[in-house]
């Protein structure tokens, strides 16, 4: 049974734990199961981004060594995927250190959810129920750094009831960009009102992505608008599915549910 | 040109006074959109796309590598084919050059083909001082120099302008300089250029000394090549008596066969078309057509630093197609002044900071976090610089510069090593998401909940405003993953659940009339017990 | 120590990575592999089909019928002189018997004046390739061509391609070139996109780019 690391990333352990959540329900149900490796932290990018490479070298030490034994790495983050392929050698080349330049080189490999799904695991119907109008930004480093392709709309196109709206201007960035947001939030800001306005141009209920980090900055611009449209990690409409409307405590007590989705279940329930 | 970039503001200040010109906003919309789509459509015929991106990136690094035999070579081919060769340090050297070849052909005026490299030194600046006008005959170069304004894109320089701002620069100046427009002129296309062609005919049917760039310049025969679509470049390169062209030693190709890669390449990259208009080529002097005397000034000017740079030297592969530019979403909203520099745009972010070096100047050393490293750059770039990568890079090498010149660390420095610090052990994570929880659970109570529940915070004072002023804040979760996997075994202990957990649930995604009530999320957060593991 | 030596010397030091062997050994150059399944016939549509997408005029010629196509060409215009034959400059060795006789030739050579040039109403040349694929046509100003002013500045290009000179791609066409020739490529009538990224037909070369692609 190979070992299959959870690195559920920084962002997502503090803010949105829900989304690890629904990647544990999901893995499960299509018969992995998957680790946490408790050491785990974050994997350096703010560090990175902002230029501070030698503050990363301590962080991508402590993944080598969390990670160790693992023979995948499953991340529901494309920029963080992103970060361990492409940015972690760039770390350890400029920390002068051949240990770590090795280690990189032999860091079992990460996968975007999306592409453990599709390419690992070979499936696209991954059995979730979710009958909402929803589109999905595919976002910057999962399209272009990784370069997860459609894997993401082939499984949302699989999920019962789901209705897939085609997102006007999708390849072009919401303008999170980590530090940018902030060094640079006027401009940052300027890109997300366009992608906003673009999200509520579809008509869509929900706005999927496979970054909540890209999702904070659009659901905060979204929210602040009072646009009623709501984000969501794609792993969270990959994990729901029917067996929620079954009954209260019983769904509260099943890690099947857990997951933010299904809000129609509730009106069913009512 | 009279106008400058010195004194331009570091980015973000100057990003926000182009963002609050809507004028401008709409003009680089329009323009970038456009040329997006043209550009897809022509690279999306030629299946080996990818094949002829990975020749034309081996090629500029075959030349980069080996630069110094490259140009040694290129000298020796130019001589032979009766050029004269000068070499130039700096800008004060090259336009030293350039205004004494003028002087020497008496004369008080050249005529121009738009070339980035003589922005680079302002040599324009350096020919007026001298007493020599240079006339600019790109009509977007044109309406830059007629409106005494600055260049804001690679390829058009004027993309900032549209049609009604470019028949006001016409009718009012185009008299002073020359022949003037029309009485009548519209803002049609057509008759714009149409003006600038009865303006310029004069100036290039008198002038002896011409004065250009070089796309290309081919080592192994002393080919210089310029691309181009108005017929300004061919008057320029082929009425006068006397040519100069200022090339940045970057600009070598191995060999002539070598422009078969470069012109797939550069048009559909840059203007979207399968091919450009006109392309020239020259060898020398051909006896009987064109400039009898022919100058070549080879141009360093930072370039050789930027070569002693491993990582930042693949920018040198550039050939200025401007794709970058285009599907860049700052430059679309910024444009292209408020990167301060005669290259904008995601190229410029990488280039400007390396030509003059970081660590001395705070709009330069800007530059390279003015980008979301969004990497659309890369996608389109026909010669594959990385240029996400480059900016990482230059980003440590701004931090370095500035460590080093600091005896106290910044406010920045210090948060990064204690976030490095934290984040180095999942101990001190666990706790300080813990404390996070705990101000969440706080916070919550202040808050409002977006669509699907999440407690959001609205606009915060003090630091937090750069974020919060238009953008909702979720609240930290009272219970971190972390946590939650140690009460429950990763879910499966399923007694110690909370049904508080999927309280939130009771909230409505789909539900439009919804707005900022608060029913799932502070009753989630109220029922939750987050401290349970505390060990 | 003079910029020359500076500059070489600067560049050897900032390349002290790179390992001292043959260019061409350090980096390999592979091109795509050129395509070959097109038939003649189909090159040369190709070419017709991508020059008039510039918005050049294309037509099939013979030899023999070429002089009525640039007779055809020329009709209609207004003589720049008010009145009178049209001006067209023709090129040393351009075949004389594609002139019409209703025009008065200016035969091109060094000692015709810019000015003079100017005053021409129309320039008819041959060329050395065509690029099918970019629909381009290449002059390298030989016999027929004349000197590069002769075909820029006046303001219709009639330009004769034989078919058996168009390549399929760019490729073949810089092959084919000799580099101690000036050569000018032309993709359609001189244009520009500066204002707002529009293309606009006719800046300061040759508004009307005619070409005749003789022989089949």
């Amino acid at each position: 049974m190979p070992r299959v690391g959870l690195m559920v990333t920084c962002l997502n352990d503090a803010l949105f734990p829900d989304t690890g959540k629904a990647v544990v329900t999901l893995l499960r149900r299509l018969g992995v199961d998957v680790e946490f490796p408790a050491a785990q932290t974050c994997c350096g990018q703010p560090m990175v981004n902002t230029g501070y490479l030698a503050d990363a070298v301590p962080l991508v030490r402590n993944h080598l060594e969390a990670f160790d034994g693992c023979d995948a790495i499953i991340v529901p983050s494309g920029s963080c995927a992103g970060s361990v392929r492409h940015q972690h050698g760039l770390v350890a080349e400029r920390s002068g250190d051949p240990g770590l330049v090795r280690g990189v080189e032999n860091a079992p490999p990460a996968y975007e959810l999306t592409e453990y799904l599709v390419d690992v695991l070979g499936v696209t119907d991954v059995g979730a129920y979710f009958p909402h109008r929803v589109t999905y930004h595919p976002t910057c480093h999962s399209l272009r750094m990784l370069g997860v392709g459609d894997r993401p709309a082939r499984l949302l196109r699989a999920v019962r009831g789901l209705t897939l709206l085609d997102l006007p201007g999708a390849a072009e960035c919401c303008g999170f960009g980590g530090t940018f947001a902030v060094k640079n939030a006027e401009t940052s800001i300027a890109m997300g009102n366009d992608k906003a306005h673009h999200v509520r141009t579809t008509g869509a209920e929900v706005l999927v992505a496979g970054d909540n980090s890209c999702l904070t900055h659009i659901g905060g611009l979204l929210s602040r608008q009072r646009s009623g449209v709501r984000v969501m990690h794609l792993a969270e409409i990959l994990a729901s599915t029917e067996r929620v409307v079954e009954r209260r405590d019983e769904r509260s007590a099943d890690p099947i549910s857990i997951g933010s989705a299904t809000p129609q279940n509730q009106e069913a329930h009512r | 040109m009279s106008g400058t970039f010195l004194g331009t503001p570091a980015f973000p200040d100057a990003a926000r006074e182009a963002l609050e010109d809507s004028q401008l906003r709409r003009n680089l919309a329009h323009a970038t959109g456009t040329i997006r789509t043209k550009r897809a459509g022509v690279v999306g015929e030629v299946d080996e796309w990818e094949q002829l991106r990975l020749a034309g990136e081996a090629i500029k690094n075959r030349v980069l590598r080996h630069l110094p035999d490259y140009l040694e070579q290129l000298e020796r081919s130019l001589t032979a084919a009766g050029a004269t060769v000068h070499w130039a340090r700096d800008a004060t050297e090259a336009n030293a050059i350039v205004v004494d070849i003028a002087r020497r052909h008496a004369t008080d005026e050249v005529v121009k083909v738009k070339s980035m490299a003589t922005q680079e030194i302002e040599l324009n600046d350096a020919l007026e001082a001298a007493g020599i006008h240079a006339w600019e005959t790109d009509l977007a170069e044109l309406i830059v120099q007629l409106g005494d304004d600055l260049p804001s894109h690679i390829l058009v320089p004027a993309i900032h302008r549209n049609r009604a701002e470019i028949r006001e620069i016409f009718l009012r100046e185009m008299g002073n300089a020359g022949r003037a427009a029309p009485d009548d002129l519209t803002d049609e296309p057509r008759q714009l250029a149409a003006a600038a062609r009865a303006h310029l005919r004069e100036k290039f049917l008198r002038a002896k000394v011409a004065v250009s760039g070089a796309n290309f310049a081919v080592a192994e025969t002393g080919t210089l090549t310029v691309v181009e679509s108005e017929g300004n470049g061919r008057m320029c390169l082929t009425l006068p008596e006397v040519l100069v062209s200022v090339v940045g030693i970057e600009k070598v190709l191995p060999t002539f066969q070598d422009l078969d890669v470069m012109l797939q390449l550069l048009p559909r990259s840059s203007t979207g078309e399968r091919m450009n208009p006109y392309t020239s080529t020259w060898t020398g002097v051909t006896p009987g057509d064109g400039p009898q005397e022919v100058h070549v000034v080879l141009l360093d000017n930072g370039r050789t630093d930027v070569l002693a740079d491993p990582t930042g030297r693949q920018a040198l592969r550039c050939i200025r197609c401007s794709a970058c530019l285009n599907v860049c979403p700052v430059y679309e909203r910024t444009g292209g002044h408020a990167y301060g520099s005669v290259y904008p745009g995601p190229i410029g972010a990488i280039l400007t900071p390396q030509l003059r070096g970081v660590g001395s100047d705070p709009q330069t050393d800007s530059l390279p976090y003015a980008s979301s490293l969004c990497g659309a750059c890369f996608e389109v770039c026909p010669v594959r610089i990385d240029i996400p990568e480059v900016l990482v890079h230059l980003r440590g090498e701004v931090v370095e510069a500035h460590q080093e010149a600091a005896r106290l660390p910044s406010v920045q420095d210090m948060a990064m090593k204690a976030a490095s610090w934290t984040l180095s052990s999942a101990g001190r994570t666990g706790a300080a998401e813990k404390a996070a929880g705990l101000g969440g659970k706080l916070a919550a109570k202040l808050g409002r909940s977006a669509p699907g529940g999440r407690a959001v915070l609205g606009a915060l004072p003090g630091p937090a405003s750069a974020w919060s002023d238009s953008r909702d804040i979720p609240i930290p979760a009272e219970e971190s993953f972390r946590s939650w996997w140690k009460r429950t075994d990763g879910g499966r202990s399923r007694t110690e659940e909370t049904a508080g957990d999927r309280s939130r649930t009771d909230d409505t995604a789909g539900d439009r009339s919804r707005t900022d009530d608060t029913v799932g999320d502070s009753s989630r957060t109220d029922d939750t017990s987050g401290g349970r593991d505390e060990a | 120590m003079s910029a020359r030596e500076a500059i070489l010397q600067k560049a050897r030091r900032a390349l002290a990575d790179v390992p001292d062997v043959e260019p061409v050994l350090d980096v390999a150059v592979v091109r795509p592999a050129p395509e070959r399944d097109r038939s003649r016939e189909e090159v040369v549509d190709l070419f017709a089909e991508r020059v008039a997408d510039y918005r050049a005029v294309v037509e099939r010629a013979t030899s023999s019928t070429v002089v009525q196509q640039v007779a055809a060409a020329l009709r209609g215009r207004e003589p720049s002189a008010g009145a009178g034959p049209l001006r067209i400059l023709v090129p040393p060795g351009f075949p004389p018997e594609w002139v019409p006789d209703d025009v008065e030739v200016v035969h091109d050579g060094p000692d015709v004046a810019v000015s003079e040039l100017d005053r021409c109403d129309g320039v008819l040349s041959t060329a050395a390739v065509g690029i099918a694929d970019t629909g381009t046509i290449v002059l390298d100003h030989g016999e027929g061509q004349g000197r590069r002013a002769a075909t820029l500045v006046p303001d219709l290009h009639v330009c004769m391609v034989r078919a058996d000179q168009v390549v399929p791609a760019v490729p073949e066409a810089v092959a084919a070139l000799d580099p101690v020739r000036p050569h000018t490529w032309i993709s359609g009538p001189s244009a520009t996109s500066d204002i707002e990224l529009d293309r606009v037909e006719g800046v300061h070369g040759p508004r009307t780019l005619h070409v005749l692609i003789v022989g089949s």
